[in-house]
């Protein structure tokens, strides 16, 4: 029998040891993944005097100030930016979610000749990669004289037929019956999709929203192409605009302080919403 | 490889993390099964059959008492020290490897002095598969087979490393009708061949007479019954094992003994000899019943049902604990479906009393 | 009109605003991209062009601006795509073996997905830095082992090309994980427990069991993460600024753009022919990726 107490013993050893080892990994993966966000943070009440003198870099402050929040927004036009990504997230967020769901509303609902074309053509459209056709809008956009404009920013984006695939599927899971329940009560069928698909498919509607909100949020590539004009910069382009011509001086600490303003919103948007998030991205599959 | 379990218990703290209070699944189970016998742990489910199983499998610790390989000590070793095999209700078939990588997985595990060669591998997998008839289908990927191959490829893999005691679980739950009874056979044909001894988990309790050695009744873990399938079917411990075996299931009437006799309703129904007036259950099973003009028990006919071999006589009575009497008798007998009242005569020995409190059989004396 | 019609008008109707918006920004754009790439000496302020031919292409191979940015892309990818899918499947495998904090690591794991790459970009670019006040937090770390300090975002080619690996694996990580945590939690425990019982060893039942049922999900995250990685552009940005060729870390997105816009831009022909280059690139790589997929993912 001892040898049986034997091999429990060691199983148990081994287990203990394993833990400690997949413990300690994933505590040094948090820390890489955490650091950046309290390096920021951390800069960002340093002041500008104590940041350049450090030149070892200091883990802590003991005098913490908010001068460098200030400074970012008299400096910089950071309120400007701010508002400007607000304004273009929530216009892009809205028209999107109203396109998209008269569209998925089409596919899964309404008996219409050429409906199954029509969608096989927006299915393709999916695996056509944004790099190309960014050029002809650009163009396109600039010669309709919109550079510089929120039309010209939001335009290009309301529309997304990875979004319009998702909403149908969900639209098709709810039963034909409610459909010819509100017809047989005289139900007009923009009727049914507001008060009733709307309502039941609020869970992949709010996932959408919260996807595309992150999306609009980070966009770069586009504000940068068709924005020169400071009054129309976005967090992100204002961050790059702040980084080559910032503060008249390379002034790091208010740098941050832009920085943690930037990444506050959607931070706060992903502590409360993290499950959801995570289902939907887990479920969209984005970003490659 | 006789296994005994000695005072196992389990307990599993409650789903509800707010309740303090555990589960148990398995209470206090004390029983020995004997080497080289087919035995079928039996109960409805929840009733921890499974925990059972996987209690002996070591897949779960038990919170006390003890389980033995012979003389063995087994109960605090992992699976893979215990010597068994495995059969999974989901056969758990790697579905990425073919037929005989999947007999061959558990022999590759071996090390040391256990290791074996290449070709060792490959002649008893080939036994293993030959012993339950798909060595024609080796290369295949289980996605390819049907249930009931899938099946034979899981009992293959089980056995191929010749364990001391073969565990299944619910094997026969996800087979059609048809293909349940032939696999039951095979079951029964390659424990036979082998002699390994065999536990399998069933909620089926024709399955479990028709193949086994032993059958363990066992009810909201708490075991109820062990013994010969048709010892626990002629002599029940109580009602529930009463009526948990048997299709059709037994009837169940109140009853009284006043004097020597069973009364059911009014009727003095059979003689109880040595048993004192009190209140039962009289359990009759449906082939306890035959016709009889003057019959001592009556009841209001309600429908016959002519089954080809047999003929079932649905009727009703006051006294019965279910809205409907079922009898089975020979289709020589007649029964006129107009009358109102049908007259049964009743086999004593398939009549049985039980205590209306304890529900524990009364055994006449 | 009849019902009918009527119907199908309607339909029509609801599908009208996406229509028109996928017509405008995605199918026309689609074919134009082509037109402009034949079209030599486009002048976007005339709209005039020379000639039709391949010209563009031609000057595009021939750009060392483009060979510089292929070539860092390939290296980019090459070296993320692999790396951050392997640590990736170590953390997931790591988190479904443990019960207690697993949420919590988990949340925070996704969190750089939600973030502005840009703005990270600087907090990466501030941590890595070299400047006269100060050597920055990651050379102080080298410091502390006994290493030389590194200018990682002025200095040399490889030094950048770390940061840049690094910090795009930082950035991608949070979606592979979450796949395949998914993905293992979806294995059923009945195999692991058939294994356990057949005393396989946990790096067998790893590699024989667990490795080819999560293979499907596996091979998308590489294929997935090709694609991504050879659009790799705002990463670059964030850590090195704007002006990427001289930088040297430029993107074969980067390049498409800069060809577009900025201080050397104004050539839609020249970008047209480098975003379909890329595009070819790209489809011949999944390709091969969705190739070598069918033979090794078992089902």
């Amino acid at each position: 029998m001892s040898d049986y107490d034997k091999i429990r013993r060691t199983e148990k050893v081994r287990g203990t040891v394993f833990q400690i080892i997949t413990y300690v990994f994933l505590a040094f993966w948090a820390l890489i993944v955490l650091f950046p966000f309290y390096w920021m943070v951390l800069t960002s009440v340093k002041s500008y005097s104590a940041y350049n003198s450090e030149y070892i870099p200091k883990f802590f402050t003991l005098s913490p100030t908010l001068q460098n929040y200030a400074d970012a927004f008299t400096a910089v036009p950071l309120a400007r930016y701010f508002a400007n990504t607000a304004v273009f997230t929530l216009v892009t967020t809205a028209v999107m979610l109203v396109v998209i769901t008269l569209a998925a509303f089409a596919f899964a609902r309404l008996e219409f000749r050429g409906r199954n074309i029509v969608f096989v053509i927006f299915l393709s459209l999916m695996m056509i990669p944004n790099e190309l056709v960014v050029i002809t809008n650009f163009v396109t956009i600039t010669e309709l004289n919109m550079r510089n404009t929120f039309a010209g920013l939001i335009l290009p984006s309301v529309t997304s037929v990875f979004y319009i695939y998702l909403l149908k599927e969900n639209f098709e899971q709810i039963p034909d019956s409610l459909y010819f329940a509100a017809k047989v009560d005289g139900t007009s069928d923009l009727k049914y999709l507001l008060k009733v698909l709307v309502p039941i498919s609020k869970p992949t509607l709010v996932t959408i929203t919260i996807l595309k909100v992150i999306e609009c949020w980070n966009s770069y590539v586009w504000p940068r192409l068709i924005t020169d004009d400071e009054n129309y910069y976005l967090v992100s382009n204002g961050i790059q605009e702040i980084r080559e011509n910032g503060f008249g001086r390379e002034n790091i600490p208010a740098m941050m302080a832009a920085v943690v303003v930037i990444s506050f919103p959607l931070v706060v948007l992903f502590l409360i919403f993290h499950k959801k998030i995570m289902a939907g991205v887990s479920r969209g599959g984005l970003k490659g | 490889m006789e296994v005994t379990l000695q005072n196992l218990t389990k307990k599993f703290p409650s789903r509800d993390r707010k309740k303090r209070e555990e589960v148990t699944a398995v209470s206090d189970f004390t029983f020995k099964i004997p080497d080289g016998k087919l035995i079928a742990l039996l109960g409805p489910s929840g009733c921890g059959k499974s925990t059972t199983l996987n209690l002996i499998s070591g897949l779960q610790k038990p919170t006390s008492g003890k389980i033995f390989f012979g003389e063995d000590d087994v109960t605090g070793l992992p699976p893979e020290k215990r010597g068994i095999g495995l059969v999974f209700q989901n056969y758990a078939l790697y579905p990425h490897l073919t037929v005989q990588q999947n007999i061959m997985f558990p022999l590759e595990n071996l090390k040391g002095k256990e290791k074996l060669t290449r070709e060792k591998m490959l002649e008893k997998a080939q036994a293993a598969a030959k012993l339950v008839q798909i060595d024609e289908l080796m290369e295949r990927k289980p996605g390819e087979l049907s249930g009931g191959q899938q099946q034979r490829v899981a009992i293959a893999r089980a056995l191929v490393k010749m364990p001391r005691v073969l565990l299944m679980d619910e094997p026969l739950s996800n087979l059609d009708a048809r293909l349940r009874l032939q696999t039951r056979e095979e079951i029964r044909r390659i424990q036979r061949e082998t002699g390994i001894t065999t536990i399998f988990v069933t909620h089926d309790q024709e399955e479990a007479m028709s193949i086994s050695d032993m059958i363990v009744v066992m009810k909201e873990g708490v075991l109820q019954q062990i013994g010969r399938p048709q010892e626990v079917y002629d002599s029940p411990a109580n009602l529930f094992v009463a009526k948990f075996l048997g299709t059709p299931p037994i009837n169940v009437f109140r009853g009284q003994v006043r004097d020597g006799w069973l009364y059911l309703g009014t009727e003095a129904v059979l003689e109880a000899k040595g048993i004192g007036n009190r209140e039962v259950y009289a359990g009759i099973r449906p082939e306890g019943f035959r016709l009889q003009k003057d019959g001592p028990f009556g009841c209001a006919l309600r429908g016959v049902e002519v089954m080809g071999r047999d003929v079932s006589v649905i009727c009703q009575s006051e006294a019965s604990l279910d809205p409907q009497i079922r009898a089975i008798i020979d289709s020589e007998s007649t029964v006129d479906p107009q009358a109102p009242v049908v007259r049964f005569g009743l086999n004593p020995r398939k009549v049985l009393l039980f205590d209306r409190e304890t529900e524990e059989r009364i055994l006449e004396g | 009109m009849s019902k009918e019609k009527l119907n199908s008008l309607k339909g029509w109707l609801y599908l009208l605003p996406a229509i028109l918006f996928l017509g405008v920004f995605m199918v026309y754009p689609l074919i134009d991209v082509f037109v402009y790439s034949f079209e030599e000496g486009y002048n976007s302020a005339s709209q005039t062009y020379f000639g039709v031919g391949s010209y563009n292409y031609s000057y595009v191979l021939h750009d060392t601006y483009f060979l510089q940015a292929v070539k860092n892309t390939f290296i980019l990818v090459l070296i993320t795509v692999p790396l951050s899918t392997g640590i990736a499947l170590l953390i997931s495998v790591a988190l479904s073996s443990i019960k207690p904090l697993r949420n919590l690591f988990q949340t925070v794991y996704f969190l750089p997905y939600v973030t502005n790459t840009l703005a990270v970009g600087l907090v990466f670019m501030i941590l890595f830095k070299k400047t006269a006040y100060s050597d920055g937090l990651v050379n102080l770390l080298i410091n502390w082992f006994g290493g030389d300090s590194v200018d990682f975002i002025d200095g040399s080619y490889w030094a950048k090309m770390f940061v840049l690996c690094f910090y795009t694996i930082w950035v991608v990580m949070p979606f592979k994980i979450l796949i395949l945590t998914s993905a293992l939690a979806s294995v059923s425990q009945e195999y692991y427990n058939a294994a356990r019982v057949d005393g396989t060893s946990k790096l067998r039942t790893f590699m024989r069991i667990t490795l080819p049922m999560i293979s499907p999900m596996i091979f998308y995250l590489v294929i997935t993460g090709f694609i991504g990685a050879f659009k790799a552009y705002s990463d670059a940005v964030a850590l090195f600024g704007t002006n990427l060729n001289a930088a040297e870390m430029n993107t074969i997105v980067g390049y498409v753009y800069d060809m577009l816009y900025g201080d050397s831009g104004g050539y839609p022909s020249y970008a047209s022919a480098a975003a379909i280059l890329l595009f070819a690139i790209v489809l011949t790589i999944t390709c091969i990726n969705l190739l070598i997929s069918k033979k090794k993912v078992h089902y």
